[in-house]
């Protein structure tokens, strides 16, 4: 029996930009205990929205994490819809879903790029880099920015997609989609990065339902929950929607639903293009949330659900704006894929749950 | 053997045009709708403030005294809810990104004397809240504010209902304190 020690991981580390830290305790080689600590990026941006009122508030949603900056907008913008009980236009729903797709893909490209990076896999990181670029383009093209794009305002979305940029879109994608198909065969296919992953870092159902993991990480342990399926805006409009589940609850198989959802998101941007209705793009908005109104709202970001909760005081200014992160959700579901495992495999398993700190610490 | 299955994709590159451009002698083409700064059109600005009342970063300055349009291009963050609050429709997003700069500089705009000076002066009579809210912010402009103690007081109560509800706090205290 070797003696325990304790191995402190991050919050600078190579394999993750964002800082988490982790202290391992490891006893001959094997990660008995892993306990995440956050902290080291708090924002205070929550707190923000006492000082800045409900249409400034939408340009600081979207800048708590700039890979599913859209989705916090647009579930930011929903919220304060529903709490105002405002209909948006049906053509400013497509949008954003069209748009928020495109940002499930970029997010997932973005995140194959760096696990191929992670396993020293340069010419892949590379060729995802070169696709990703393709999607941020698109969005360059139409909101503006590459990154955060201030495109969605509350009661609609600022800019308008025409025919032919849209035909444009489903061009690009399917580029994009042959190209990425080779790219996953290469990845998952390829011997040593299945040896290094299937197995290892296994969450099984119960304890993924049980600690309530959301997103393609529960969906690799067969939970079958998608907001998607809900289908609040257009994503009722989808002709069918089926989430895309794993039972193998180990890393390889959070690889492979991500993976797979990418193409799924090309079909969903394909559908609605073709179905978007014409009209208007926004609705002018007048006045302010009444006095204790309350609303709720869950999006599924590229990581997972998210949920937001708004509450009004009468004035433009809100009294509470709450997010709950999908990462936040997915530590607790970390910490037990940590245990037992062995210390090299680590990285991966931190990787192949992808935390985003920056959305948990706002 | 990684390297065998991105092989058809690999040799591909080799007959492509590179996905890079050498920067910076050559350059991506800009998209039109790309926000690089905002722009504006100092003939039509009637400094009414509306763009430095709702700027999230409180970038812009709108100073009537002095007739100039000033932002600081350093706070910016090409939201552009300015450009949508802007009555007059001056403001607009430019393509190009504002020149790297070494100094922390704000950018201060001339805006001409209109026309008809007399049609702007009436609009500002007809909003008192606003010159009063004005007036709260900077003190060296407090001789906007309406001679009448009457006026004044209804002034300043629509001018702190207007207000973030800290400064609009603070305020109350300040008023309080003098009294
Ligand atoms: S909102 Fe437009 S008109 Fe008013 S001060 Fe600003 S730029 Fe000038
Ligand atoms: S673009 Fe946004 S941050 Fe910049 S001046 Fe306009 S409102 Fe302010």
């Amino acid at each position: 029996m070797g003696k325990k020690a304790i191995i402190p991981f991050g919050p600078q580390h190579p394999v993750l930009p964002e800082p988490i830290h982790l202290d391992l305790v490891v006893e001959d080689e094997v990660v008995l205990e892993a306990t995440p600590q956050i902290g080291f990026i708090h924002r205070g941006l929550e707190r923000l929205v006492q000082t800045k009122d409900y249409n400034q508030f939408i340009y600081v949603a979207e800048r708590i994490c700039g890979i599913c900056a859209f989705g916090h907008s647009m579930g930011y913008a929903e919220t304060i819809e529903r709490l105002m009980d405002i209909e948006i236009p049906k053509r400013a729903e497509y949008l954003r879903v069209i748009w928020h797709e495109l940002s499930r893909i970029h997010s997932h490209i973005l995140w194959l790029g760096l696990a191929a990076d992670a396993f020293g896999h340069e010419a892949l990181f590379m060729h995802c880099w070169r696709l990703r670029e393709r999607v941020l383009d698109l969005f360059e093209k139409t909101t503006g920015g590459r990154v955060i794009f201030s495109v969605v305002k509350v009661g609609g979305v600022q800019r308008d997609i025409d025919a032919s940029m849209l035909d444009e879109f489903i061009t690009v994608l399917d580029g994009i989609k042959d190209e990425y198909a080779q790219i996953c065969k290469a990845f998952l296919n390829e011997p040593s990065v299945y040896n290094r992953t299937a197995g290892v870092g296994v969450i099984p159902y119960e304890d993924a339902l049980n600690l309530s993991m959301v997103g393609p990480f529960a969906r690799a342990s067969a939970v079958n929950y998608d907001v998607r399926m809900l289908g609040n805006g257009a994503y009722s409009d989808l002709a069918d929607f089926a989430p895309i589940l794993s039972d193998n609850c180990d890393c390889y198989a959070r690889m492979e639903v991500r993976a797979a959802e990418v193409p799924q998101s090309i079909e969903i941007i394909r559908e609605l293009a073709s179905k978007i209705p014409a009209g208007d793009i926004a609705i002018p908005v007048k006045g302010a949330p009444a006095i204790d109104s309350e609303a709720c709202n869950v999006v599924e970001q590229p990581r997972g659900e998210c949920y937001y909760f708004a509450k009004g005081n009468g004035t433009k200014y809100l009294d509470r704006m709450r997010m709950r992160t999908p990462t936040s959700q997915n530590l607790a579901g970390m910490a037990v894929a940590l245990k037992g495992c062995d210390v090299a495999d680590v990285n991966m398993i931190v990787l192949t749950i992808d935390p985003c700190i920056s959305c948990t610490e706002r | 053997m990684g390297v065998f299955k991105l092989g058809k994709m690999t040799f591909g590159s080799l007959f492509k045009k590179p996905e890079t451009v050498l920067y910076p002698i050559e350059q991506k083409p800009k998209p039109v709708g790309l926000k690089g700064h905002i722009a504006i059109e100092a003939e039509s600005c009637i400094l009414c403030g509306m763009c430095d009342r709702s700027c999230a970063t409180n970038c812009i300055t709108v100073d009537k005294q002095a007739r100039t349009w000033a932002i600081d291009r350093f706070q910016c963050i090409q939201c552009g809810y300015c450009v949508t609050c802007c009555p007059k429709k001056c403001l607009h997003m430019d393509p190009d990104y504002a020149p790297a700069s070494t100094q922390h500089t704000v950018d201060v705009v001339e805006v001409p004397a209109q026309d008809k000076p007399a049609k702007a002066e009436k609009a500002d009579d007809n909003k008192p809240a606003a010159t009063a809210a004005a007036a709260a912010e900077k003190p060296s402009e407090t001789e906007q504010v309406p001679t009448n103690a009457k006026d004044r007081d209804e002034a300043l109560l629509a001018a702190i209902a207007l207000m973030e509800p800290e400064k609009a706090q603070r305020v109350r205290d300040a008023l309080e304190a003098r009294s």
